[in-house]
């Protein structure tokens, strides 16, 4: 298939480097609007539509994959994110299908946020950065200089005009921009209503129209190549909503003992062989909060190739408390894809918070200096001289790092004795003997009480 | 990064006939990983693809297979039910997966290949297909009877875990397999969490023999680290950032 790159007959022996790099086939593909070839695997790739995810993904959504949205309570930020694809698939010119239990496509697509062109969002950007400056002001002194020379999460505006684009929460696309977007949708009411009864399959009847729908499409429309006359090749972007909630006729969120835990899974499997096979890619949303089943999650995120899980802070206690006062919930990575290489582009910073400042959604690494107030690893009367306000020993003065140090090398080295030796806490008379010996068997891995007495154990 | 354990149970790759049935990812993402893995030590740069044209690979892609079963055009072969029909049937034993392994893996006549190995690549993926815990221990056992008993070939199979997993047909089936395997091989990331430089650790069990005598299973564990087309092992704590 054009999608998956040659395997090619290569012969790779010691020395022969007859290697076909994947990117060969990848720049023959590069002609498709808004997508472009991964370095790493040469898979191409498509934007999600929030340039910040496509970073936390290793480069964006890979043509052919499926990603999982995981969503928060309310499912509002995973409602906001299944329109920022859509929305991403309308500015490349990509074609739609929509499928949904609840709302209409016609509405969802009515309401996908408007694409901020050049000109306007860097004065948006600009807005917004001078709004945080203010805010931050104080705060940035406070960050220690080792973390300043991190890398941001966000991906700089400037460049990427081609693929990733910003969109504005708070404007509606203009109808005008759909004018040349061919989109199908699949709204479950009307099917169930139209189409007689569907070869099931053992697999839930709804799941099994929608199952219908996408291969009709995919392979009227020739996104699996089937139609050799088709020159100008195109990508089908494939969203849909809240799936295995209660309107899909799954179970698995209301019961804990579900009738046929298999239905979404093996939806799953066969989206995943007709995404594989064609020019497309997913994007679904699943309430997995609402599941109680959690086998059945875990199977999901076995069978996905992305899966990122929102959970929002709204009516949690995070809500109010002051370390996250900047971000709205945050944001975990539950699986990363493998394709074509043995190693995933995994980021290095794991924790990563969303927020949705006034007109923009962002992904950001949160600030390490937040979990370091949670976990308190700083011994009692360090963490009063701190809070103080001007103190000498505010981060990034010259004391606070030096009394980091040697207070860090000092636990350290007491901290692997402790493991090393498995020595008790208190320092006895006799025990200083061992203190410094080499490492010995105990006997019943206990310490011998021998106060007085030097035995030597073998 | 999640916690992922896979466990695979091999004896001694014997090469030459291999049969690959490969459920949830494609075809040339499964035939570049196997190119890499085997080192020209031991190999000299087998291609799968010539393998498959000689008729020595038989490789059973599960995505396709279950496309064809459920989209497939109504003419049915005779004679010829598809391997993965337990989807659509409400029987959930793999009696015709077990028929195909068994017809690709027995020579026909001309062929001389000897010492089958059979590769099931996520073994888990069939119970989230519907087939019962039961129903896939079967086909392992009848399996190693064919190709381990029979033929004197072997088999590695691959399953997840996960260590505070709720999926208990997912533990029962990953129990029975470790209890029967000669050697197992326990892939898990770091108890300490993620780290850049060493990815995680495999932990080799060779099992002493499986009747009940005094010997010890023989334990090794080594760390490793991925790289894009090779994976370096090392002994615990000696990484090469470490060194």
């Amino acid at each position: 298939m054009a999608a998956a790159p040659a395997a090619g007959g290569t012969v790779r022996g010691r020395g022969a480097i007859s290697f076909q790099r994947k990117a060969a086939a990848g720049s023959r593909l590069a002609a498709v609007a808004g997508t472009r070839p991964s370095v790493r695997h040469g898979q191409l790739l498509l934007s999600s539509g929030l340039p910040s995810l496509d970073c936390v993904l290793g480069g964006g959504v890979a043509v052919g994959t499926l990603l999982l949205i995981e969503e928060d309570k309310y499912g509002l930020y995973s409602n906001l994110l299944f329109k920022y694809f859509l929305a991403e698939g309308v500015v490349c010119g990509h074609d739609l299908f929509v499928a949904s239990a609840k709302e209409h496509p016609d509405n969802i697509l009515k309401e996908l946020p408007a694409p901020l062109l050049d000109d306007t969002y860097r004065n948006e950007l600009a807005e917004e950065a001078t709004a945080v400056k203010s805010e931050d002001f104080e705060d940035s002194m406070k960050i220690a200089w080792r973390y300043q020379n991190l890398p941001k999460m966000e991906a700089s505006p400037t460049t990427s005009t081609k693929f990733g684009h910003y969109y504005d929460v708070s404007k509606t696309m203009s109808p005008e921009l759909f004018q040349s977007i061919k989109w199908h949708s699949f709204y479950l009411p009307e099917e169930l209503s139209l189409q007689p009864e569907v070869k099931t399959c053992n697999v839930n009847s709804a799941y099994a129209r929608l199952l219908q729908s996408i291969q009709r499409i995919i392979y009227q429309e020739g996104f699996d190549g089937s139609d050799p006359q088709k020159k100008q090749k195109n990508i089908l972007r494939i969203g849909i909503q809240s799936l295995g909630s209660m309107l899909w006729g799954d179970d698995i969120c209301s019961s804990d003992t579900p009738e046929d835990i298999h239905s979404l899974t093996k939806f799953l499997y066969v989206l995943r062989g007709l995404l594989r096979k064609s020019l497309s890619a997913c994007i679904i949303t699943v309430p997995s909060h609402l599941i109680q089943n959690k086998a059945i999650m875990e199977r999901v995120t076995n069978l996905s190739d992305m899966v990122v899980g929102l959970e929002s802070f709204i009516g949690s206690e995070r809500e109010t408390n002051p370390l996250y006062k900047d971000y709205h919930g945050l944001v975990h990575v539950h699986q990363i894809p493998r394709l074509n290489s043995l190693i995933c582009d995994v980021s290095d910073t794991k924790d990563l918070a969303f927020r949705l400042k006034r007109k923009l959604f962002t992904i950001e690494w949160v600030q390490d200096n937040y979990l370091r107030q949670e976990r308190n690893i700083y011994p009692a009367g360090f963490s009063y001289l701190l809070k103080q306000k001007d103190s000498a020993w505010g981060e990034g003065s010259l004391q606070h790092s030096t009394f980091l140090m040697s207070f860090l090398a000092k636990a350290t080295a007491f901290a692997s004795r402790l493991v090393r030796h498995s020595e008790p806490h208190k320092q006895t008379g006799s025990g200083r003997i061992r203190q410094t010996a080499e490492l010995r068997m105990w006997c019943y891995g206990h310490r011998q009480e021998a106060p007085g007495l030097l035995v030597i154990s073998t | 990064m999640q916690e992922e354990m896979a466990e695979t149970k091999l004896k001694s790759i014997s090469e030459l006939l291999t049969l690959i049935v490969n459920l949830p990812t494609a075809v040339a993402k499964h035939f570049s990983k196997c190119r890499v893995l085997w080192t020209p030590k031991i190999h000299q740069g087998m291609s799968l693809t010539a393998a498959k044209e000689r008729g020595q690979l038989v490789f059973l892609e599960g995505l396709k297979s279950c496309l064809d079963l459920l989209f497939g055009e109504k003419e049915k072969q005779s004679g010829q039910p598809s391997p993965l029909q337990f989807i659509s049937e409400s029987a959930s034993n793999l009696k015709a997966l077990f028929d195909f392994v068994r017809t690709s893996v027995t020579p026909a006549g001309s062929e001389s290949w000897k010492g089958p190995v059979l590769l099931v690549d996520d073994l888990s993926v069939l119970l989230s297909l519907g087939a019962t815990p039961v129903a896939v221990l079967d086909f392992i056992h009848y399996c190693r009877v064919t190709v381990c008993s029979q033929l004197k070939g072997n088999i590695v199979v691959l399953v997840h875990s996960n260590e505070d997993s709720e999926d208990e047909e997912n533990e029962l089936v990953v129990n029975s397999l470790c209890h029967h395997s000669d050697l197992i091989l326990w892939v898990e990331g770091l108890a300490t969490g993620f780290c850049k430089d060493v990815h995680g650790q495999i932990k080799i069990i060779r099992r002493a023999s499986l009747e009940l005598t005094a010997e010890q299973d023989l334990v090794q564990i080594y760390q490793y680290k991925i790289q894009d087309k090779n994976v370096t092992f090392f002994a615990r704590g000696l990484s090469a950032a470490v060194l």
